[in-house]
């Protein structure tokens, strides 16, 4: 199939995205692994988009890991998220802007099922009034952050100091997009672009000086599996499932991967450490690995942002080599101080895969 | 139509995931599972579309529902709209309510799970904690996490967290009254109770395997299901398995 009869296909699953005043739901994994990420976003809507969007003390996990670990029953996950949308509602917002791909899911899931099944709607009503007191409004509209992004890719391009572009050859970066399974396998017309052709990330890309990557296992999962990443005994699924990506997309030689998913860029992210230790292989160019980054941190990038700012320090495989190709300045001095200025002393070495402190 | 397909036609995971499947197998082509695991979804389909309680029953007491891991990929290509990851969650939760399933090795690992992830949901409001849970639990999160750990507070105040503070930000202290809302909402949906099966049903096992439940809050049993792999459970036609 050529580029153009796939543009074509993305082209039937638009979807409108709320063009301001956002109530934000913050994700479980991204809080915990890579809060820089959250400030970034918040960085970009605020500063450089000048968009209103509201972080709510208040709300909480929507559990999500819980339901798909099958600890949390779907009633109560559905009236959690009904804590949620009450909040929005009292906040007078109407637009939800979602940060973690499995709370998409979940919220896609859950909003497909009171459309389908209205008695469950009446039934996430009546518990949360018993259970809190509170009362809802449906959204206007549900975007994952990376459904805003791509909404502001062109007003990103526009204010963008550096481009996707290996500023020693004058070529696009050779870039792997990965979007989490949660993001439209599901509900394929929640995503821009659907779930086999997803346009979400490409637009970024695209519009930022990048060119994309098409490769074998392109839409298989990271292999986070839930249970099969929480539990010790299971980890080798996920390891095993990210290796499978990392076998298919090597021989392209990608300079760097994207992803939309928190989840997603804790294990392409840490399994090329671990799959180092374990096989003693590595990917990418030098030993060094293929570096992994979410939207908000290219987008944060490519603004111009201090990358120490954005949190690539504790990416576990070395941002440098990308940051070099393209031109961006850093301070290595910097990576690893406090905010007060203080140094945090240096992590260690792994064995085998090569990294840049 | 048997009485555990009864209980299965009532969960409205089976209702939304499963139309007529015509057994072509394409769900087990694309499923990270099968490529890792001896699994196989459209086997699953079959036998729940088959409505045989005795091999219903079987499933629910196995590793093999067990395998899963909800990404959901086969909902995407399957051509008659089924999907074998929701008929999953449909039969985990069978298999919860009925006790079935500490009989498997992987069922088993429902208290662990429980004990982590559960726990952290009520007690902090987020569904992980990470601060303390080092590469002990984790060795594959390599040495960046262990500088993590070791500078937990300072590096999420250089990333603009407001960890564990009063007001809004990344992994702020979420409010007494919103935890206290949300214990609630599990009081009446179900949520508490199934916590307390997932306990009472583990504790018996755990007597039976010889462990001693009382003891330490049967600490013992919860890493012994989080760490131990009884037998193989692995596909034997993939590479990354060999």
């Amino acid at each position: 199939m050529n580029i153009d009869s796939k543009r074509h296909i993305w082209k039937n699953y638009q979807k409108e995205i709320a063009d301001d005043h956002y109530f934000y739901l913050r994700s479980c994994v991204r809080q915990n692994f890579n809060p820089g990420a959250e400030t970034t976003f918040l960085r970009i809507m605020k500063d450089v988009l000048k968009k209103d969007i509201y972080d709510d003390p208040a709300h909480t996990t929507c559990t999500g890991i819980g339901y798909h670990t099958d600890v949390v029953p779907f009633e109560t996950i559905m009236t959690v998220v009904a804590r949620q949308l009450a909040l929005m509602t009292e906040k007078g917002y109407k637009n939800i802007a979602v940060s973690c791909v499995t709370s998409f899911g979940i919220y896609s899931e859950i909003f497909e099922t009171w459309e389908h099944h209205p008695e469950m709607l009446e039934k996430a009503r009546k518990y949360l009034k018993q259970a809190t007191g509170r009362e809802f409004e449906l959204p206007d509209n549900m975007a994952h952050g990376s459904d805003v992004i791509y909404k502001f890719r062109k007003e990103i391009a526009a204010k963008a100091k550096y481009k996707l572009i290996n500023k020693n050859t004058g070529r696009p970066l050779k870039v792997v997009e990965h979007i989490g399974c949660h993001y439209s396998k599901m509900f394929p017309h929640k995503g821009v672009g659907g779930a086999e052709y997803p346009y979400v990330l490409v637009g970024m890309i695209e519009e930022w000086g990048g060119e994309i990557i098409d490769y074998p296992e392109r839409r298989h999962c990271c292999g986070f599996g839930f249970r099969q990443y929480i539990v010790k005994a299971n980890r080798g699924y996920t390891i095993a499932n990210s290796k499978k990506k990392f076998d298919s997309m090597q021989p392209y030689k990608p300079d760097m991967i994207i992803v939309n998913c928190p989840g997603c860029h804790v294990f392409l992210d840490k399994s090329q450490y671990a799959i180092s230790e374990l096989d003693g292989i590595t990917y990418g160019e030098n030993n060094l690995g293929i570096p992994v980054f979410t939207y908000e941190e290219v987008a944060g990038l490519i603004l111009g942002f201090d990358p120490w700012d954005i949190g690539l320090q504790v990416h576990q495989v070395s941002v440098e080599p990308l940051l070099d190709k393209i031109g961006i300045p850093y301070d290595k001095n910097k990576k690893y101080l406090s905010k007060d200025g203080r140094f945090l002393g240096y992590p260690k070495k792994p064995e085998v895969l090569k990294v840049i402190l | 139509m048997g009485k555990l397909f009864d209980e299965l036609a009532k969960d409205i995971h089976l209702q939304d995931g499963l139309n007529a499947c015509i057994n072509c197998g394409t769900c087990t082509a694309i499923c990270p599972a099968a490529d890792f695991y001896n699994y196989d979804p459209r086997q699953i389909v079959d036998i729940v579309q088959n409505k045989d309680d005795n091999q219903i029953e079987e499933l629910l007491k196995s590793d093999t529902i067990w395998y899963c891991g909800e990404c959901m990929s086969c909902r995407t290509r399957c051509p008659r709209n089924n999907a074998p990851g929701l008929i999953i969650i449909a039969l985990r939760n069978l298999s919860q309510e009925k006790g079935y399933f500490i009989e498997s090795e992987k069922g088993r690992q429902q208290l662990y799970i429980k004990r982590t992830i559960g726990q952290n949901i009520l007690n902090t409001g987020y569904c992980l904690f990470m601060e303390g849970v080092g590469t002990d639990e984790h060795p594959e999160q390599g040495p960046i996490w262990d500088w993590r750990q070791q500078n937990w507070a300072d590096v999420m105040e250089r990333l603009g967290a407001n960890y564990q503070k009063e007001g809004s930000g990344a992994m702020r202290k979420i409010p007494h009254e919103a935890l206290k809302e949300l214990n609630e909402i599990f009081k009446v949906t179900g949520g508490h109770e199934r916590f307390e099966r997932i306990e009472y049903y583990s504790a018996k096992k755990a007597k039976e395997m010889g462990f001693n439940p009382d003891k330490e809050n049967n600490n013992d049993y919860v890493r012994y299901v989080n760490t131990t792999i009884e037998k193989d459970h692995h596909s034997r036609t993939h590479s990354f398995t060999k």
